[in-house]
C-alpha cells in the first residue's frame, strides 16, 4: 500500500496548484492599483505654449485618454499611427503627457508625424508620471467624466487592443459626441 | 518565409515526437517489431525538425525581423549581435524552444548510448523521452508559438530586458536547462524499467552516467546563475532562496540523492524501488519548477510574463506525465523488492542516511516554496517565505549530512565497520578542528558558534576524502575514475562548506554617503571616492564613479561602479564593480545621487566568496570524471554482460 503514497500526494499537489492558478496574481488583468481610483490631479505647462497650463480640473465632465509618451520611446513611434486613427474617430479626446523629453524635439516630432492630441502636458522631470504609476512609455489611461481611471493599457495600442479593450468601456457613440 | 518554415518544422517535430512515444512504448508492449524498429528514425527526424525550428528563430533574431512578435518584443536593432542571439531564450516562448532543443540533443545522445542495450528496453527509454518531447512541443505550438507574425510589422523592437543584457544570459540558461532536461533521461530509464516491470543491477549501471552528467550540468548552471546574480543584481547576494532558484535547487538535491542511491543499487542490488522513485521525482521536480516559473503562480525576479491558459496546460501535462509514472510505480514497484540485508554501520546505511537527509532538505525547500501558493489558494492572505525560514531549516538536515560524510566514504559495504580507518578519521577530525578554530578565531575576528563548526566540517570532509586516494597512491594501486570523481566532488563540497561559512560569518558591509575626495573604511580596506562621470552605451546612458581602494596605505585597485539607464525599457540597472584580492571579494555598488555632490555607495568585503563558485565547479568536474569510468563504457565491454544478465533475469 505504501507504494501508493507518492501518487496520492502528487494528486493533492496538482489540486493545490490548480487552485493556485486561479488565485494567481494576474499581472496582465490588473495592471495598476490606480484603476477605479481618481486620476491624479495636476497642472502642468502645455508643450506647445509654455505659458498655458493643462489641468485635470478642466478635463472634468469628459471621457479622455491619457497617453504617456516621449520622442525617445521607440514603441511610441510604433503607436503613433494608431493614435492618429483613434483621434480621427472622434470617440474620445487624447490628452498627452510628454515625458522626460525636450520641447524642441517633441514639437518637431509632432509636426513631422501629425498630432493626435487635443492637449499635451509637458513633464520634462518625469515627476507627474510617477503620480500615475508609469514605469515605461507608452502607457495609456482611460478616464471617465467623474475623473476616475477606468482602464490602463501598457505598451503601444494596437488596432485590436482599441477594439477589444477600449471601445467596450466607452459609452455608446452618440453619448460622447455631445461633449 | 523563414518564420513559417520554423512553424512548419515545429508541427512536424510534434507529430514525430508523438510517433516516437507511440512506437517506443506500444511497440515492445504489443510485440510489434516494426514499430520498435521505427523509434530511432523518429528520434532522428524529430531532432532535425526541432533544430530547424531553432535555427529559424535564431535567424529571425539575427536579421531583426520585427514582423515576428516574439522578436519584436524581445529584441531591438540597437542590440549587439551577441545579445540578439542570446535573446532568443530571453523570454518565455524562445526559452521553451531552447528547452525542447536540448531535450532533442539528450534524446539523440541517449539513442546512441542505448544502441547496444536490449532493443525493447532502449525503445521504451526513447518512447518515454518522446512522450516528454510531445508534451512540450504541444505546449509550445498551442500556447506559446514563437513564430506568430505581427501585422503590420513594427519599425523596431522593444528591446531585451536590460537585466538579461549580460554574457551570463548566453551561458546560464543553456547550462541550467541542459541539467534540468538531462534528468529526463534518468526519468526515461526509470519509466522503461517500470514498463518492463523488471529492474536489476545492470539497469543502475546504465542509468548512472546519464544521471551524473545531468547533475554536473545542473551544478554548473546553478553556480553560474548565482555568480550572475552576484554581480548583476548589484547588492552582493549570491543566493536569495528565490522561488525560481529553489525550482532549480530542488531537482539538484534529488539528483544528488539519486546518484548516491544508484550507487547502492548498482553495487548491491538494494534500494531498487527507492531509486526508481527518486529518478521519477528528480525530473518531476524539474517539471513542477517549470510550471511554477511559467504559470504566474509565484512572483519572482525570474517570472516570465504569464498569460492565462499557459498555466492550465502545463499543469495538465505534468499531471498526466508524472501521475502516470507514479501510478505505474505504485503498480510495479512492489515486485521489485530487494532481498539482501546489511549491518547498521555498513556503507549502505550511510547512503540511506544521505538519501533521507537530502530528501528531507528538498522537502523543506518544497514546503517553503508551496506555502505562499497554499495560503493564497485558501484565502489566508499573502505570505512571503524568505531566508529566515530557509536558512535554519535547511541547515538542520545539512549539518548531519556533512558530519556523516567522512564515515560514509570509509564504511565497508554489507558487513560494516570502518576497515581500520577509525583512528585516521579521528586524527583528521582533530586536524580539521584545529584549522577551523584557527581560521574562525585567529584570521578573522568576531566568530559566532556556527562558524568554527562549519569550517571544521568543511576541512574534515576535505581531509577525510584524501585518506583513501593517498593510501592507494602509497600502495601503488590505480585509482578508478569513479573513485577519483567521487573524491574530487567531495573535496569540492568541503571547500564549498568552508568558504560559505567564512562568507556568512565574516562579511563586512556598509552603506555610506560620500562626496568627491572623501574616504570610507570597510573590512580592512579604505575606499576613496574620486568623482563621477557620465556614461554612454549603445542603448543606455548612465553614471560611473571612480573609487581608489587601498589597504594599509598601499594601493590595491581602482574600481568603477556604474549605474545605467536603459532608455528603451526605462529601467535603471546597477553594475557593481568587483575586485578579487586574495580570494576575498571587494564589491562597490553605486547608489543614489543624494544632491550637492554626494552619492550613496554600498561597500562590501566578502572573504573567500570566490571559492563558493570554484567549489561548485570542482564538484561538477568530479561528476564528469566519474562518468568516464571504464565500467560505463557499455559500447565496448558490457554488451555481452548485459545480454547475459538479461537472459538470467528472464529465466527467473
Amino acid at each position: 500500500m505504501r507504494y501508493f503514497i507518492p501518487v496520492a500526494l502528487f494528486a493533492v499537489l496538482v489540486v493545490l496548484l490548480a487552485l493556485g492558478i486561479h488565485q494567481a496574481p494576474r499581472k496582465d488583468l490588473v495592471p495598476s492599483p490606480l484603476i477605479g481610483k481618481p486620476a491624479p490631479s495636476f497642472s502642468l505647462p502645455s508643450l506647445s505654449d509654455p505659458s498655458a497650463q493643462v489641468t485635470t480640473a478642466a478635463l472634468r465632465g469628459h471621457w479622455y485618454l491619457f497617453n504617456v509618451w516621449g520622442t525617445w520611446c521607440v514603441s511610441c513611434h510604433i503607436e503613433e499611427p494608431e493614435l492618429l486613427a483613434i483621434a480621427r474617430t472622434g470617440r474620445v479626446p487624447l490628452i498627452g503627457l510628454d515625458w522626460k523629453d525636450s520641447r524642441r524635439q517633441a514639437i518637431a516630432y509632432l509636426q513631422a508625424k501629425g498630432n493626435p492630441y487635443q492637449q499635451i502636458a509637458f513633464d520634462p522631470g518625469g515627476l507627474e508620471a510617477i503620480h500615475w504609476g508609469v514605469y515605461g512609455a507608452p502607457e495609456t489611461f482611460l478616464v471617465n467624466p467623474q475623473g476616475i481611471i477606468v482602464y490602463k493599457y501598457i505598451g503601444p495600442i494596437t488596432p485590436r487592443a482599441w477594439v477589444r479593450d477600449f471601445l467596450p468601456r466607452l459609452p455608446a457613440a452618440h453619448a460622447v459626441s455631445g461633449s | 518565409m523563414i518564420p513559417e518554415l520554423g512553424q512548419f518544422a515545429l508541427i512536424l517535430a510534434l507529430l514525430l515526437a508523438g510517433l516516437q512515444a507511440l512506437f517506443g512504448i506500444a511497440g515492445p508492449a504489443l510485440r510489434r517489431d516494426r514499430w520498435t524498429a521505427a523509434v530511432v528514425p523518429a528520434v532522428a527526424g524529430q531532432f532535425v525538425m526541432v533544430a530547424t525550428a531553432m535555427g529559424c528563430l535564431v535567424s529571425s533574431f539575427i536579421n531583426n525581423d520585427f514582423s515576428v512578435r516574439y522578436v519584436a518584443e524581445n529584441s531591438n536593432s540597437a542590440l549587439p549581435l551577441f545579445y540578439r542571439i542570446a535573446g532568443v531564450w530571453g523570454a518565455h516562448s524562445g526559452s521553451l524552444l531552447l528547452w525542447i532543443f536540448l531535450l532533442g540533443c539528450w534524446t539523440v545522445a541517449t539513442a546512441f548510448g542505448t544502441l547496444r542495450l536490449p532493443r525493447d528496453f532502449a525503445a521504451r527509454v526513447l518512447g518515454v523521452l518522446g512522450a516528454v518531447s510531445f508534451g512540450f512541443l504541444l505546449y509550445t505550438v498551442v500556447t506559446s508559438n514563437p513564430f506568430v507574425r505581427l501585422d503590420p510589422p513594427w519599425a523596431d523592437g522593444m528591446g531585451l530586458n536590460p537585466l538579461l543584457q549580460d554574457p551570463g544570459l548566453a551561458v546560464h540558461p543553456p547550462l541550467l536547462y541542459t541539467g534540468y532536461v538531462g534528468l529526463s533521461v534518468a526519468f526515461a530509464f526509470a519509466g522503461a524499467a517500470l514498463l518492463e516491470g523488471r529492474l536489476d543491477r545492470e539497469w543502475a549501471r546504465w542509468t548512472r552516467p546519464w544521471t551524473t552528467a545531468a547533475w554536473a550540468f545542473l551544478t554548473c548552471g546553478i553556480a553560474l546563475g548565482s555568480w550572475w546574480a552576484y554581480y548583476t543584481l548589484g547588492w552582493g547576494g549570491f543566493w536569495f532562496w528565490d522561488p525560481v532558484e529553489n525550482a532549480s535547487f530542488m531537482p539538484w538535491l534529488m539528483a544528488t540523492a539519486l546518484i548516491h542511491s544508484l550507487a547502492v543499487t548498482e553495487k548491491r542490488g538494494l534500494f531498487k524501488s527507492w531509486t526508481l522513485l527518486l529518478a521519477v521525482l528528480g525530473f518531476s521536480l524539474s517539471l513542477v519548477g517549470t510550471f511554477l516559473v511559467r504559470s504566474g503562480v509565484l512572483i519572482s525576479v525570474h517570472s516570465f510574463v504569464a498569460s492565462p491558459g499557459r498555466g492550465e496546460f502545463l499543469l495538465g501535462f505534468l499531471g498526466i506525465m508524472i501521475g502516470a509514472a507514479l501510478a505505474l510505480y505504485a503498480w510495479r514497484a512492489p515486485k521489485m523488492q530487494s532481498e539482501a540485508g546489511f549491518e547498521l554501520t555498513a556503507r549502505e546505511s550511510f547512503l540511506l542516511f544521505n538519501n533521507i537527509l537530502l530528501v528531507t532538505a528538498c522537502g523543506t525547500v518544497f514546503a517553503g516554496e508551496m506555502a505562499p501558493i497554499i495560503s493564497n489558494a485558501f484565502g489566508l492572505g499573502k505570505l512571503s517565505v524568505g531566508p529566515p525560514y530557509f536558512n535554519p531549516t535547511f541547515l538542520i538536515s545539512m549539518l548531519p549530512l556533512l558530519a556523516l560524510l567522512p564515515f560514509g566514504i570509509h564504511a565497508r559495504w554489507k558487513r560494516g565497520g570502518l576497515g581500520g580507518r577509525g583512528r585516521l578519521l579521528l586524527v583528521t577530525l582533530a586536524a580539521a578542528a584545529l584549522i577551523g578554530c584557527a581560521v574562525a578565531f585567529g584570521v578573522f575576528t568576531g566568530a559566532g558558534v556556527l562558524s568554527p563548526v562549519g569550517m571544521t566540517l568543511g576541512a574534515w570532509i576535505i581531509l577525510a576524502s584524501l585518506i583513501d586516494p593517498i593510501d592507494r597512491l602509497r600502495r601503488r594501486i590505480a585509482i578508478p575514475r569513479a573513485v577519483l570523481g567521487m573524491t574530487i566532488a567531495h573535496i569540492g563540497l568541503g571547500i564549498f562548506v568552508f568558504s560559505l561559512t567564512s562568507v556568512q560569518a565574516f562579511t563586512a558591509e556598509q552603506d555610506v554617503a560620500l562626496r568627491s575626495g572623501m574616504m570610507a573604511r570597510d573590512g580592512g580596506y579604505a575606499f576613496q571616492f574620486q568623482g563621477i562621470k557620465s556614461l554612454y552605451g549603445p542603448d543606455y546612458s548612465g553614471e560611473q564613479a571612480k573609487i581608489i581602494v587601498t589597504r594599509g596605505g598601499r594601493p590595491v585597485t581602482v574600481m568603477y561602479p556604474q549605474k545605467r539607464n536603459y532608455w528603451v525599457q526605462h529601467m535603471a540597472i546597477t553594475h557593481s564593480a568587483i575586485f578579487i584580492n586574495r580570494g576575498s571579494n571587494i564589491l562597490v555598488a553605486l547608489g543614489q545621487d543624494l544632491g550637492d555632490g554626494r552619492w550613496s555607495f554600498r561597500l562590501q568585503v566578502r572573504p573567500l566568496v570566490l571559492y563558493i563558485w570554484i567549489a561548485a565547479l570542482i564538484m561538477a568536474s568530479g561528476g564528469l570524471i566519474a562518468l568516464t569510468d571504464r565500467r560505463y563504457r557499455i559500447a565496448e565491454t558490457a554488451a555481452d554482460e548485459a545480454a547475459a544478465a538479461l537472459a538470467g533475469g528472464e529465466a527467473r
